[in-house]
């Protein structure tokens, strides 16, 4: 027994047990010291595996399969004497080796071909427990070439006399369908013989599971059965059956409707008078998903709801607000009805109820209400615990942006919420309201006033500062108010708040957005003082004149409430850009960057040049005319006012939003070959991608401040040596170079689309209707086709990328095995008989024949049956005139490309569809 | 489908882990981790369903505390949330009949045993048996077919006791 590296006599004689292993597992503490004990023990189990002693073996055995289970051990090594162990003749070792097979075999395992006789034998065994054990390992590591080679046993096993076996070879045909769906061939028929299975409950009910799997995989091959599915609703009293047969009809009536007339009420039924809660709550989700047109049983389904709903039992709450949830979009009325359970169930104990309840009210939100529902909901957010009131603000922000903010009729009241989120302590949603502040800047151009208002409210509030989660939304506030810095009323305050002290507590990738807003509120500035009435200045003014209505009443207010705060009541708009303004802005400028010119992040050190450079120039030449007034006519002239010039036109251009295919309209690059073998990618990446383009339906922004800035600065900061003037003139042409990936504006051929606008500066002056037709059409786009889109070709991607997934959901698998099914059904005798594995094997011993002779025989009795079911309800059929008609355009709907066959194939089974 | 069970102590630790598709063992591993994470951050008396995507969108976890032991079952959309609670109700009853007022030690005790109880309650991710009853008699068949090593036991057909739950 001993030499080499096996077992000794002492090893066998005193080897430890399971109960010892763990005994000793727990005398050890976690960590060090029982990992080393553990892999002592290895050492051990790798000697003592090798005994030929099958009682040592199977103790060893046992103890790894324990170390493998529970504390992941590898024991891939041992797979040999675990299959060595099954054909033990104890009944405990044979055990102990499948148990060690079903935890830890692989699929990809040689070693499994060793397997495959073993399983036959115990499959066939006399023991049912024998039979219990084979059926178990092969369920979990069932493989191809077991599910082929042993499909016949199975076979045998599904009319089996013993209940016990007969179940376990049910749920097992599962596994075997799945690897090898020829195996349908041979063993359907008998699995619908196990549906008339009365005498036992569980035989019935593994049989019902089995096809609640398959049918939710491809449901239209099971239609045929729908009799019998029907009868086991009307007979069956127990509750796990009915739930999984209203589970297939579930499926099955997605496919044929009139399904829906016969069960519906049937279902009712069920709901009104079971008393388990599992059995009504699957009443009420078919109902709600599937048979949602009947009036009468939705209202049921929702006072079932209801009493779920004010259950005690937290887990029927839970259901109900799911169930509420699945009502919610097909019948508003119902959730609107428990509207304020829903509420109540926001300030929940359970994070699930209350997450539950959040989208059903989310489910709510429509334009009409929006305002109000928001309203609520900041005032739970603030009361919430950190994580649910960012659970609660992060829905209200993706619901106002569904669609490209569909239901936002009132940007301004949008925007002065996005900065009300901003304020609320636990915000961790920065990222989100920063790239909406942005983009409804380049969408929205009526709402710009609003922005630099509220921007202008975040960015004065040094405490803001202070807090981390708020530099992404600061750092919006700040683009915001530089870039849109003609719509303020005083950029003087802007300038002091973006050049604050406290903003030393920014990172600085957001405080150098914070100095180029400066630059370009300093550009501004000067371009005001030296450039009077023209370029920014004029369509300032015109945005004065033209607007008295709408925007300005409110932005006067705002007006007064600077001059107020400056205390300069008596000054109008022009008096603003006095010379002392700008001498004392250029002050401001200085004193503020230069001690940032050193800086040590290069971003910063840059941007900061750029202005300092710009502000010098400036206040040479301006604080030398401060001496001698009379000049001041020339100030045209100056060099400062050429460069502003230049800098104002670069500048001036509105950035829009940028379509997610934009770059695919970059040409490549000579010598740049792309890489064929992405396109794989696509398959890899295919449900991230939908997933995107479902909430964000149309394009991000590319100006994002952090990446987009510094694309634009990169090319600005490259040149910044030589001259100011020459890299805004470079700036200028890169925007021109690129504006053909900016969004199509009006001199695009796509001119009807909903938001050029924002883009548009042929249209600056209409905003208000820029603003109302950019509501109106996003409201109209729900119904219009996706070609009234700004680019059609965005939406067609994102289509064309929903197409795969579906077809993705019915594997290949899936396919034959509802293909195979079909031929069984339909009795395609031809295919039965050639995908027979007994014509491959002609090995096979006689009784196998004989069974499978005696099989096709039950098969064609089966059908003739079957044929005289269907004359009878034929005769039914004439008598309903109404279901007939319907059912002509509903064949042609089902039917299959592949014709003829098909064709006949669906008559035979017309009238099981009428019950 | 039911997809796992899984018993984990309130420690965190692994006392019963069945998975009914392949997963390696490191995977099994780290889902336990999750969901531990998960089920220890969470509140007494609260709901027993978590969203649960460790093993794609549409599965969900259900589990139940027993003393100091967290029972878990995950599994997809072709079951109801309320019978796998009845099912685990199930499962731990017959846990009770088999030891006797179960507990976390019995189960650390009784690998073996524990996984035969389950496999004769769920087979391949199916349900096949509801009743604790026909479970404990299939134990027993078992046990005496595990302490009678050489003798090959014919055991009787059973018949009785097939009512409907």
């Amino acid at each position: 027994m001993s030499g080499g590296g096996g077992p000794s006599l002492m090893d066998s004689l005193f080897q430890r047990t399971l109960d010892d292993l763990i005994k000793g597992i727990r005398l050890h503490l976690p960590g060090a010291a029982q990992s080393s004990f553990i892999s002592k023990s290895l050492d051990e189990i790798r000697r003592e595996i090798k005994s030929t002693d099958s009682q040592t073996k199977s103790t060893a055995l046992q103890k790894l399969t324990y170390l493998h289970s529970l504390h992941g051990i590898d024991m891939s090594w041992a797979a040999f004497h675990a299959v060595e162990l099954t054909s033990s003749p104890s009944f405990l070792h044979k055990k102990t080796g499948y148990l060690a097979a079903s935890l830890s075999f692989r699929p990809s395992m040689d070693v499994l071909l060793l397997l495959t006789n073993q399983l036959r034998k115990d499959l066939s065994s006399t023991n049912q427990h024998e039979a219990s054990l084979a059926l178990e390992c092969l369920s979990v590591i069932c493989t191809p070439d077991f599910a082929r080679d042993l499909t016949p046993d199975i076979f045998t096993l599904l009319s089996s006399g013993k209940n016990s076996i007969r179940k376990k070879a049910i749920a097992c045909l599962l596994m075997v369908f799945s690897q090898y769906p020829d195996a349908v061939r041979v063993c359907f028929k008998r699995l619908v013989d196990n549906l008339e299975s009365a005498d036992n409950v569980q035989t019935l009910a593994a049989t019902v599971g089995v096809f609640c799997e398959l049918a939710s995989k491809e449901p239209r091959s099971y239609i045929p059965l729908a009799p019998e599915f029907y009868r086991i609703l009307v007979d069956s009293r127990n509750n796990w059956v009915l739930i999984k047969v209203l589970k297939i009809f579930a499926h099955l009536a997605k496919l044929e409707p009139r399904l829906a007339k016969k069960v519906v009420e049937l279902i009712c039924d069920h709901m009104k008078q079971s008393e388990a809660k599992s059995l009504v709550f699957e009443c009420v989700r078919t109902i709600v998903s599937s048979f949602y047109e009947y009036e009468f049983a939705v209202k049921l389904a929702v006072v079932k709801i209801r009493e779920f709903l004010l259950d005690s039992d937290l887990n029927l709450r839970y259901l109900g607000l799911q169930g509420l949830l699945l009502v919610a979009p097909n019948h508003l009325w119902a959730v609107l009805e428990n509207k304020e359970v829903v509420i109540k169930s926001l300030s929940d104990v359970d994070r699930n109820i209350k997450l539950e309840a959040l989208r059903l009210v989310m489910s709510m939100v429509s334009d009409d209400n929006v305002v109000e529902i928001c309203r609520v909901l900041i005032g739970y957010a603030l009361k919430s615990d950190p994580e649910f009131c960012n659970e609660i603000l992060r829905s209200m922000l993706s619901t106002c942006y569904r669609n490209v903010y569909e239901i936002i009729i009132d940007f301004d009241w949008y925007v002065s919420l996005l900065a009300e989120m901003a304020r609320i302590p636990h915000c961790q949603n920065g990222e989100e309201i920063e790239f909406q502040l942005i983009d409804i800047g380049m969408r929205v151009k009526a709402v710009r006033p609003e922005l630099v208002r509220v921007g202008r409210g975040l960015l004065i509030d040094p405490a803001l500062l202070g807090s981390p989660f708020i530099h992404r939304i600061l750092s919006a506030a700040a683009w915001v108010s530089g870039e849109y810095v003609k719509f303020s009323r005083n950029p003087f305050e802007i300038m002091e708040a973006l050049l604050q002290p406290r903003t030393n507590l920014l990172p600085p990738s957001i405080r150098s957005v914070y100095i180029h807003s400066t630059f370009k509120v300093l550009s501004f500035f000067l371009h005001s003082f030296l450039l009077p009435g023209k370029g920014v200045n004029s369509s300032l003014s015109n945005f004065v004149d033209i607007e008295p209505g709408f925007t300005y009443s409110e932005s006067e207010q705002e007006f007064t409430e600077i001059d107020h705060a400056t205390s300069s009541s008596g000054l109008n708009k022009r008096d603003t850009f006095t010379q002392e303004a700008v001498v004392n802005m250029l002050t401001l400028v200085i004193t503020s960057l230069t001690p940032l010119a050193e800086s040590h992040d290069v971003e910063i050190q840059e941007r900061v040049r750029n202005v300092l450079g710009l502000a010098q120039l400036a206040q040479q030449e301006i604080s030398c005319n401060h001496d001698q007034k009379e000049k001041m006519v020339d100030k045209v002239d100056l060099k400062t006012s050429i460069i502003i010039r230049l800098i104002n036109d670069a500048l001036s251009e509105d950035f829009g939003p940028v379509s997610f295919s934009a770059q695919e309209r970059v040409p490549v690059p000579n010598g740049l070959v792309l890489e064929e073998n992405l396109s794989k990618l696509d398959s890899l990446c295919a449900d991230v991608q939908l997933s995107i383009s479902e909430s964000f339906s149309l394009v991000k922004p590319i100006l994002l401040p952090t990446d987009g800035d510094s694309i634009s600065n990169q090319q600005n900061e490259e040149e910044s040596e030589t001259s100011p003037a020459e890299s805004m003139s470079l700036l200028a042409e890169h925007r021109k170079r690129h504006g053909l990936f900016y969004l199509p504006s009006d001199h695009n051929k796509n001119a009807s689309s909903s938001f050029p606008p924002a883009n548009d500066p042929n249209q600056r002056d209409n905003d208000v209707e820029d603003l109302v037709k950019l509501t109106e059409e996003s409201l109209v786009l729900k119904r219009k086709p996706s070609s009234s889109r700004p680019r059609p070709v965005v939406v067609k991607l994102d289509e064309g990328e929903r197409l795969p997934i579906t077809v993705k959901k019915t594997d290949e698998n899936d396919d034959l095995i509802s293909g195979a099914v079909r031929d069984v059904l339909l009795g395609n005798e031809a295919s039965l008989r050639s995908s027979n594995p007994s014509g491959r094997r002609k090995g096979e011993s006689h009784s196998k024949d004989k069974v499978e002779n005696s099989e096709t025989g039950n098969l064609s009795k089966r059908r003739s049956k079957h044929r005289n079911h269907g004359k009878n309800v034929e005769d039914k059929e004439e008598n309903s005139e109404k279901s007939k008609k319907k059912s002509g355009g509903r064949h042609k709907a089902r039917r299959r490309a592949d014709g003829g066959i098909d064709v006949a194939v669906q008559k035979q089974v017309i009238p099981d569809f009428l019950l | 489908m039911i997809r796992a069970v899984i018993v984990i102590n309130d420690q965190g630790k692994p006392r019963l882990v069945k998975f009914y598709d392949y997963q390696p063992v490191e995977k099994q591993q780290e889902i336990i981790r999750n969901i531990y994470g998960v089920l220890c951050s969470r509140a007494e008396n609260v709901s027993n369903f978590v969203q649960d995507s460790t093993f794609g969108p549409d599965t969900r976890l259900v589990y139940k505390t027993f003393a100091t032991l967290y029972f878990i079952v995950i599994f997809d959309d072709s079951e109801n949330e309320l019978a796998i609670l009845d099912l685990m109700q199930v499962f731990v009853e017959t846990l009770d009949k088999c030891f006797g007022n179960v507990c976390e030690l019995d189960i650390v005790f009784n690998f073996n045993k524990v996984h035969t109880i389950l496999d004769e309650i769920i087979l391949g991710g199916q349900v096949v048996e509801m009743s604790s009853s026909e479970v404990v008699k299939a134990l027993d068949d078992i046990t005496r077919l595990e302490k009678n090593p050489n003798s090959i036991v014919r055991v009787p057909k059973s018949i009785s006791g097939w009512q409907g739950r």
